[in-house]
């Protein structure tokens, strides 16, 4: 095999570089630099012409010198000199430094373009892949203007060398990924898929990638792929470990392919052919079979090789979620790993499973692992490890665990890297909501985190244990007891005096009867931690403290002494200066009466989202807000979905990609009990927020079954519901204490289908439950929607699905509505929502260039096809997320069409079965102003209105 | 088409793809760095940095993966030397591994017993092995023996 010396063929290069290497300091290397650059610029300017060989010295020494970090402001007219040199090497080293550097230089891009032009034409496979490998390198929008009609012609041309087509297969795929505008589809498209035939595995390799990337975006022109996939793959599998030569790894037939094409195949549902489904499910199983037998070698490439597929397949598997004998198979043989020696398949173990709970078919599979993960997370070394095994116990949690999860997860927190606590201590809080059957049990473990980990209980935990005490008669009284027990302990954390004096404040006199904890002895209590507490928490005990006058006069005498002392009505702080001020006029102006008015018990807060739920999203994607951000997943979506049910019964916002880059303003945060917080504490307490229950129990209960037609109004807040989803198709569509109502939906052409899933949040069974879905006005002939009975009974903790099938018979603009009944207790519950299915469900989107983009902007001129809306920015002004939206709304988005870089336009059409609606749409930000303006243009007069209502309503 | 399935809802599969390769040394001297995103130089800079803060301090008990920003670093060392691939976080994380080892079989190969010095002074000829093996973020090639012969044939080439 070859050899290669230090720095063969240049000999002045490596002087130099060894020069380098024996700089003393910083200094000495600056200098020599310095002495090197100038020599270099005297030569490229000097009378005598230089010879490719110095040339290219040169060049190398200055890309050397760029790499070290120094700025180079010159040689980059040599650099592409050497392009059309005929000598490989210097060639080679032109274009390494066109690719490290180009960038900076774009008036040298024609000579550049030029020069590859020729490369490409030139018929020799080492300089043609020299030129597609520098477009790759460089992938900018004017070399993908230059060269994306030619290398699809590259790529299939019969006569193209094997490591041509290798080649033009991924810089096609780079071109396509930065500009997919710039990529004609054609003919060359069929083509492309059959390389998957190639006899060159090293062509296959290069091609699944391109085929992947071009399949996701037009999923219908290469559907073709998946059973020649299929059968690739299969012959792969089931080679012996040597057939394939030199694409054998350790003993491994072509791993990297095989997980290429297993990839590929996630593209897709699965196969609809049922011999090629036969052939896959033959090939995932061989998979697992191989995992199971001895292995070939003991090297660790070996294993690593073999279980990259596996893992691979498990993956795949757990993407069709259909076939529950493999997904308990899988699950079966992530077990094995969970006890592995090498940390990297624990790890890897960890994490797979972790999905694999989310799948109805291997939830309890995956918790029969319990005790492994437990002792996981208490054993592990490497703090990652640890932290998927608490992702996995979250995942694997339901109802049957959740005292022992909830219990281990607390035990570890006291131990637990300070880096994963805040972490922790929401997935607890999360978990014992979720599953608390008794809500004492709920409050102990939320006491239970601020005792341990008080430092990292965020705001929206212990809002959140407030709210559900103040909604829940039951706890109140446990919850007094409780915080006072608690509250006895020498030090105690700030939070739980927080949390300690509104309860008591909202609940004392529950305890009061006990002479333990009489009115005085609650009073001193909070109070002896009163000076060593912050402004916030100071400020929330003044309130405590005039409530406790309302609630037990006795102690009023003592607490405006509190009030009245110099500390707190000459108190350095404005806020707390105020309270106490206000507060002893209060409680000497006013009659018992207006005080116990003014103080009266705060209502039950609506529900909401949780906050924690809404915080621990945010955590999971953190703001860093740098280039790296995009194309983020969403690690929390699985772990969220990771309870019983394997719908999104939690999580408010799967949506692709928006809320993947967490800038979606999230809902804010739940409504934090505003008295809870500290600085309008004061105004809470004498306005008393309006807040109602959600969900009354309706006044009186017809003795009959209503019919549909009889339904009640849309609740208040179905509009802004509906509006949640007028750019996503998942989510919670509502949520109150009894019922939790998730949607996942897709629509395509003018069909749609919609799940619901009816979650009992409650431990009480539902009776007479019946969803239905109502078309108001006109609609019924707009719309057919139609729906499956559900079963009567919902179970406690359990969840139902209803399946809607939906179908756009011409435009329309109300939503369907959904009216929801049930009994709860032997009460009966009714409201009625509005169910998301908004016009612009059924776009689809249209992508075209700018002149075509105009033309019919100007057809559409007359005035009534064109709406405009000028609106004020709800959410902050982020092109990312207005990107997002656009494309969640269903239309195209047409770059480079309007002059203006900072708007967005976009064209898409509406199918229904009557007919179809060109839209096209321009939406201009004024960041200065803080505004928008939307502007509309459809065949329709009244789809323009209506879209650009439902649009503005979005940013 | 604006949608396919539900599966794909829950969760969009990338392309394997590779952000970035670099080579670095135990003090953090760069040997390698490859990007296949865009970036400014500074911060190129600034990655490399963290990649080496977050790498350096694990040790063998530890997994060759680390949760890099939104990203994922899969790493392997051989003596002084980590050589470092970023890619998304649902890549698959053992293929990334081997991929490594492949790319530095290979340089043992081309090199004849690889050290640190070889991949400094041939740092021209690093990038043409990088870019036989990985182009536009994608695994290009894997056989060894292919790519060692490709080496060859332009290694004869003036």
């Amino acid at each position: 095999m070859p050899a290669v010396s230090k720095g063969d063929g240049m000999r002045g290069l490596a002087v130099f570089i060894s020069d380098i290497r024996n700089c003393k300091s910083k200094e000495a290397e600056i200098k020599r630099i310095n002495k090197e650059l100038a020599n270099i610029r005297s030569k490229f300017k000097g009378d005598k012409a230089l010879d490719g060989y110095s040339k290219k010295k040169y060049v190398c020494k200055l890309l050397f010198i760029f790499l070290l970090g120094h700025d180079i402001d010159f040689g980059h007219m040599e650099a592409v000199n050497l392009l059309s040199s005929n000598k490989y090497t210097e060639k080679q080293i032109g274009y390494l430094f066109i690719s490290v550097l180009v960038n900076s230089n774009s008036e040298l891009i024609r000579l550049i373009n030029n020069a590859i032009k020729n490369d490409l034409a030139s018929r020799n496979p080492t300089f043609m892949c020299l030129a597609l490998h520098c477009i790759a390198n460089v992938g900018s929008r004017e070399m993908g203007e230059a060269f994306a009609a030619d290398i699809p012609r590259i790529l299939v041309a019969g006569d193209s060398m094997d490591s041509v087509k290798q080649s033009a297969a991924l810089c096609l795929l780079r071109l396509y990924k930065a500009s997919p505008d710039l990529v004609p589809m054609g003919e060359w498209t069929a083509r492309v898929v059959h390389l998957l035939n190639d006899q060159h595995m090293g062509v296959v390799t290069a091609a699944v990638s391109l085929i992947t990337c071009l399949c996701k975006k037009n999923p219908d022109d290469f559907k073709t792929c998946i059973s020649l996939a299929v059968s690739r793959l299969s012959r792969i599998v089931s080679s012996a470990s040597t057939d394939l030569q030199d694409y054998t790894y350790y003993f491994v037939p072509a791993p990297w392919l095989s997980v290429k094409l297993l990839r590929l195949l996630q593209c897709y549902p699965p196969p609809e052919d049922a011999a090629v489904k036969g052939r896959l499910v033959e090939c995932l199983e061989t998979v697992l079979n191989k995992a199971q037998e001895p292995p070939k070698s003991k090297k660790v490439q070996h294993s690593n090789a073999k279980n990259a597929i596996l893992f691979e397949t498990i993956s795949l598997i757990i993407h069709y979620d259909s076939e529950p004998n493999l997904l308990v198979r899988a699950c079966n043989q992530l077990g094995q790993f969970l006890q592995h020696r090498e940390t990297n398949l624990r790890y890897l173990a960890l994490e797979s499973m972790c999905t694999l709970a989310s799948s109805e078919f291997s939830h309890e599979a995956v918790k029969t692992h319990i005790d492994t993960v437990i002792n996981a997370l208490k054993t592990e070394r490497d703090v990652s490890v640890r932290q998927r095994a608490a992702d996995l116990l979250y995942a694997m949690c339901d109802r049957s665990n959740a005292k022992q999860i909830v219990s281990e997860m607390l035990r570890y927190l006291e131990t637990a890297d300070y880096a994963i606590r805040e972490e922790i201590v929401l997935k607890v809080a999360i978990l014992a909501e979720k599953y608390a059957v008794d809500y004492s049990w709920y409050v102990d473990t939320i006491l239970n985190l601020i005792r341990i980990a008080g430092d990292y209980v965020s705001e929206e935990v212990w809002y959140r244990v407030l709210q559900i005490v103040t909604n829940r008669d039951d706890v109140q009284g446990y919850a007094a007891k409780t915080v006072f027990e608690a509250l006895q302990a020498p030090a105690c954390h700030e939070n739980m005096v927080k949390v300690g004096g509104y309860i008591l404040g909202e609940f004392g006199n529950l305890i009061a009867g006990d002479p333990r904890s009489s009115p005085p002895v609650q009073f001193s209590l909070l109070h002896s931690k009163f000076h060593l507490c912050s402004v916030a928490t100071r400020a929330l005990l003044l309130s405590t403290y005039i409530k406790f006058i309302n609630l037990f006069p006795e102690t009023k005498a003592t607490i405006q002494a509190v009030l009245r002392a110099g500390s707190q009505l000459r108190n350095a702080d404005v806020e707390l200066q105020q309270r106490a001020v206000e507060y002893l006029t209060l409680s000497s102006v006013a009659s018992t009466d207006v005080l116990a008015t003014v103080l009266e018990e705060m209502p039950p807060f609506p529900e909401r989202e949780s906050s924690i739920l809404a915080k621990l999203k945010r955590k999971k994607g953190p703001g860093a807000g740098s280039a790296l951000d995009d194309g983020r997943r969403d690690p929390s979506s699985n772990d969220i979905n990771g309870g019983v049910e394997p719908t999104p019964s939690t999580v408010s916002t799967p949506s692709p990609s928006a809320d993947l880059l967490g800038l979606r303003a999230a809902p804010p945060p739940a409504a934090p009990p505003a008295s809870a917080g500290a600085g309008n504490l004061l105004v809470d307490v004498f306005d008393g927020p309006a807040a109602q229950p959600s969900l009354g129990p309706t006044p009186e209960e017809a003795f009959l079954s209503p019919g549909p037609e009889d339904i009640g109004p849309p609740i208040p807040e179905a509009d802004e519901l509906l509006n949640k989803f007028v750019c996503k198709n998942n989510g919670v569509l509502f949520e109150n204490q009894l019922l939790q109502i998730g949607v996942k939906s897709e629509f395509r052409q003018n069909l749609g289908r919609m799940y619901l899933f009816y979650g009992n949040k409650t431990s009480v069974q539902f009776q007479n439950f019946s969803p239905t879905v109502v078309h108001p006005g006109d609609l019924q002939t707009q719309l057919a929607v139609q729906t499956k009975r559900v079963a009567a009974q919902v179970d406690g903790g359990a969840q139902v699905q209803q399946v809607l099938n939906i179908e756009c018979l011409r435009d329309f603009l109300t939503p369907p509505l959904l009216s929801v009944r049930f009994r709860y207790g032997g009460a009966p519950q009714a409201f009625t929502l509005k169910l998301p299915v908004t016009i612009n469900k059924f776009f689809q989107p249209t992508e075209m260039a700018a002149q075509d983009f105009f033309q019919r902007w100007k057809q559409l001129s007359l005035p009534q096809q064109e709406a405009q809306k000028i609106f004020k920015a709800n959410h902050p002004m982020d092109a990312e997320v207005t990107k997002a939206k656009l494309l969640g709304f269903g239309s195209a988005l047409l770059d480079n069409v309007d002059p203006n870089p900072e708007n967005f336009v976009g064209a898409g059409i509406i199918q229904t079965k009557a007919l179809q609606v060109g839209c096209l749409l321009r939406l201009e930000p004024n960041a200065q102003a803080q505004m928008y303006r939307l502007t509309l243009r459809t065949s329709k007069e009244p789809v323009s209105r209506h879209l650009c209502e439902l649009l503005a309503q979005q940013f | 088409m604006r949608l396919k399935r539900l599966g794909e809802l829950c969760k969009r599969r990338e392309g394997l793809e590779i952000r970035f390769i670099l080579i670095q040394n135990r003090a953090g001297k760069t040997r390698l760095a490859k990007w296949y995103m865009q970036f400014d130089d500074d911060e190129k800079q600034k990655l490399i940095e963290e990649v080496h803060a977050v790498v350096t301090v694990r040790d063998a008990k530890h997994t060759n993966f680390v949760e890099f920003r939104n990203f994922k670093i899969i790493y392997r060392r051989y003596a002084g030397l980590y050589f470092c691939i970023c890619v998304d976080v649902n890549d698959n994380n053992l293929a990334y591994l081997e991929a490594i080892h492949n790319f530095v079989e290979v340089l043992n190969e081309y090199f004849h017993n690889v050290c640190e010095l070889d991949l400094v002074f041939n740092f021209y000829k690093v990038y043409t092995v990088v870019d036989e093996m990985f182009l536009a973020g994608e695994i290009r090639e894997t056989s060894q023996t292919k790519v060692l012969k490709q080496l060859l044939m332009l290694q004869s080439l003036e």
